[in-house]
């Protein structure tokens, strides 16, 4: 995996070593995943339904903790420290998610919205900082314009696009290390999508993107680094115009060019 | 079916026609806000008088009192059985055992509250004789966990899990998430299904008459006896004719009102909460 776009030789800020997530014993539905993610790049996971791309995303900020029959193995090392050292509250803070249906909470403002996680996690900020927060989060996202003048309106009332953005910014409140999405883009329509995608590209600049993607010419489009999982395996990660253009595995070739899929 | 169908109605109409029939002789001697408004009520020949706002108030007293002891229970039951084991087997034990509370009869809960309960409001040394608005309450309290928790259980368990992940990964602990997200997207529905509770302790009569003390005037406090709505019309209609009777069938309604007008208002808190 020489080829990965590994920004002019820094540390890698995750790192993924022998993975396998099981849902039931004795079946992996993610298999001994090892592999690097680099600081400031986006990095997207592809392959065909059920081949484990969300799952392996859930392990990274140990979502599969929340259910007691999945077990996760391996070690996940986020800026040189084991994740499975920390809490898991303080994992999920550091790696923020964004889902594939937008989920901003019904019964709190776009205002209230933005600042759950400090809510949540039970922290205190006085109207300033919140008011900062929120500002910088939602031009973030490139919303503020939109929702300036209806703050206190409830997230709910927001296009499906608006929303997907405003849980985006919710996440970013939290300064996290690096951005989990899952397939955030799939209950959007295309002029969304292409608003987010947009987004993505700008928040390279200050996090670690990773986002699970069914859509080929989505990873193509934005991503800097590629991995195709199949059947649970990582069959393989790298630049992504490496892989599109000449893609070293044949598992690979297939799915790119529609033979499975 | 359609038969069935206007059978019900007929028979509801029927019920309200002779309550309504019933009571114009009370109404008409007093009126219907003099009836409601007045305290006394006095069967003695020479000084005859009936108003039901004793009952109203020693009614309204029991009923929130009631609600206010179910409270904590049925919501640490219903997140018990909602978020923390939902879909556990211990859960569907806890339900089972919340649905046979719902079975006893009043008969029962008013024998449980006269022998068990009572004496234990004697031995604290609250009051001599034990009866009262307290003792009625706390039984009360008991006969409408199951009508609060197991409706509370369904809006609770109804919360998106797509909102508790949400919250989640923001770096909550369940009870946080239960707290900011849970609770509140399922208030309304809890809400409800506390208002419904409150209408069956408002109607509920035959625990209550065993236990409330009947006397007919305002109880004065928490250890007073008293009469609810229900309970006056239970204690004294066997013995009631002319004016007197029909008082008791004007009370009646007028709890039949109360009572349907709760179960409007928890119905339609319910249906806005399914269109939501």
């Amino acid at each position: 995996m020489e080829n990965i776009n590994n920004n002019n030789g820094m540390e890698p800020i995750l790192q993924l070593k022998e993975v396998s997530v099981s849902y039931a014993p004795g079946t992996k539905a993610v298999k001994d995943v090892t592999t690097d993610i680099y600081p400031n790049t986006i990095t997207a996971i592809m392959g065909p339904s059920g081949c484990g791309k969300s799952t392996l995303l859930r392990a990274i900020n140990r979502m599969h903790d929340l259910y007691p029959n999945i077990k996760t193995t391996g070690d996940i090392l986020l800026k040189g420290e084991n994740i499975f050292n920390f809490d898991p509250m303080e994992v999920r803070r550091m790696a923020g998610m964004v889902f594939q249906q937008p989920n901003p909470f019904p019964t709190m403002s776009i205002y209230d919205n933005v600042l759950a996680g400090y809510k949540l996690n039970g922290i205190r900020l006085d109207k300033k900082e919140k008011d900062e927060i929120v500002e910088q989060s939602l031009k973030g996202v490139a919303l503020w314009n939109e929702v300036k003048d209806v703050m206190s309106k409830r997230g709910s009332f927001l296009s499906g696009g608006q929303q997907q953005r405003l849980c985006i910014a919710r996440t970013l409140a939290l300064k996290p290390e690096i951005l989990l999405m899952d397939e955030p883009t799939s209950a959007l329509d295309p002029i969304s999508t292409n608003k987010i995608e947009e987004l993505l590209l700008e928040l390279k600049n200050q996090f670690t993107i990773i986002i699970v993607t069914h859509n080929m010419s989505q990873a193509a489009r934005i991503s800097d680094n590629s991995m195709f999982m199949y059947l649970g395996e990582l069959v393989e990660h790298g630049n992504t115009t490496q892989m599109f253009t000449k893609p070293k595995n044949k598992r690979t070739e297939e799915y790119l060019t529609g033979v499975f899929g | 079916m359609f038969f069935a169908a206007f059978i019900i109605i007929l028979l509801s109409a029927g019920i309200i026609f002779a309550l309504v029939s019933r009571s114009t002789e009370a109404f008409q001697e007093y009126g219907i806000i003099g009836f409601i408004a007045n305290p006394e009520w006095d069967p003695r020949p020479a000084t005859e008088e009936y108003g039901a706002l004793s009952f109203i108030i020693g009614t309204i007293y029991t009923a929130f009192l009631a609600l206010l002891f179910c409270f904590p229970f049925s919501l640490a039951v219903a997140l018990f059985n909602g978020e923390y084991f939902k879909g556990k087997k211990i859960s569907s034990v806890v339900r089972s055992v919340v649905d046979l509370l719902a079975g006893i009869p009043s008969i029962v809960y008013g024998l449980w509250g006269f022998y068990a309960v009572r004496p234990l409001i004697i031995d604290l040394g609250l009051n001599a004789q034990g009866f009262g608005i307290l003792l009625s309450s706390v039984v009360l309290a008991i006969m409408i966990i199951p009508y609060a928790s197991s409706l509370s259980t369904e809006f609770i368990s109804m919360v998106p899990n797509n909102l508790k992940e949400g919250a989640y990964s923001l770096g909550a602990t369940q009870i946080e998430m239960i707290r900011f997200i849970s609770l509140p997207t399922a208030s309304s529905g809890i809400v409800a299904s506390y208002i419904l509770a409150l209408g069956r302790a408002l109607g509920e009569t035959m625990a209550v008459t065993m236990l409330i003390g009947n006397t007919d005037r305002i109880p004065k406090g928490l250890l007073d006896t008293g009469n609810t709505m229900a309970s006056v019309i239970a204690n004294q209609f066997g013995e009631a004719d002319g004016i007197k009777l029909s008082s008791l069938i004007a009370i009646g309604l007028l709890l039949f009102i109360i009572t349907a007008l709760i179960n409007l208002v928890a119905k339609l808190i319910m249906k806005r909460v399914a269109r939501a």
